[in-house]
């Protein structure tokens, strides 16, 4: 295990942790843009540049955006001394920590999880772009018209609806 | 260089970190945000095992996560979308509060 690598993981594990575990909204949002900036990281070190500024382009500028701007839209008057979990939050937390044990156990008997490290790969973006234009063009088309519905569904859903006439 | 059993761990914690989030939070943004680390991680372990795997030269794994990415986003676009929409319903975000199903 390498020093970037620890630093990386980390500030991804602790920047979930903290999304997740904090009361105020606002500084919720920006522990998770410190996961996700940690998870590009992890990306370039993988070897795979173009997914790392990808995750940098989508999740950092835009998810957390959007999520602040939900935020904001939704600001409620809660008392402070509300609890933030749920009633039932120990059987959440028992599943979480079950599904992480059988995980790591697994990941820690399979010889499926140690191969031999192989050379990096050389992996350009004239490559990447190659593939999607041939390879790939179907699933780019379709996820296009993914995208395309998605967002006319999502202005379609949080228009402001029409008052109807008593 | 680490092995990928590490990298592999990272992408388990951070699965059982956003699962234990969107099992245990009562906000509803919050519920959504554990589902996004739960789909990073998915796409870390992706990313992985490309670069561990017989052929990086194919460029699977790079394209699955690309596609998984695109996906994440418009749900996230979706899911906040309708987090509004409820909000404008009950004056609330709190998943305890929203419990009927009456329009």
């Amino acid at each position: 295990m390498t020093l970037p690598f620890a630093i990386l993981a980390v500030l991804t594990i602790a920047g979930a942790a903290a999304a997740l575990a904090l009361r105020n909204l606002v500084h919720c949002v920006l522990a998770l843009t410190i996961s996700f900036v940690g998870l590009a990281g992890l990306y370039l070190q993988l070897g795979a540049q173009f997914i790392g500024f990808a995750q940098v382009l989508v999740y950092v500028g835009a998810v957390s955006i959007l999520v602040v701007f939900a935020i904001l839209l939704t600001r409620t008057a809660d008392s402070p001394t509300q609890s933030l979990v749920s009633p039932f939050w120990i059987t959440g937390a028992v599943i979480a920590a079950v599904v992480f044990g059988v995980l790591a156990w697994t990941i820690g008997s399979s010889p499926t999880a140690h191969p031999a490290i192989p050379d990096r790969p050389e992996v350009t973006v004239k490559q990447i772009g190659d593939a999607l234009m041939s390879r790939f063009a179907l699933p780019l088309e379709v996820i296009g018209l993914l995208l395309t519905a998605a967002m006319l569904g999502a202005v379609t859903i949080a228009l402001r609806e029409r008052q109807e006439p008593k | 260089m680490t092995p990928l059993a590490h990298y592999l761990l990272i992408a388990a914690l951070l699965f059982a970190v956003g699962l234990a989030g969107a099992l245990t939070r009562r906000n509803s943004i919050l519920v959504l945000i554990g589902i996004e680390l739960m789909l990073n991680a998915a796409n870390l372990n992706f990313i992985a095992f490309w670069r561990y795997g017989p052929a990086p030269e194919a460029l699977t794994g790079i394209m699955f996560v690309l596609f998984s990415i695109g996906i994440a986003a418009a749900e996230a676009a979706v899911g906040l979308a309708l987090i509004i929409s409820i909000y404008r319903h009950y004056k609330t975000t709190n998943l305890d509060q929203i419990d009927s199903m009456r329009g």
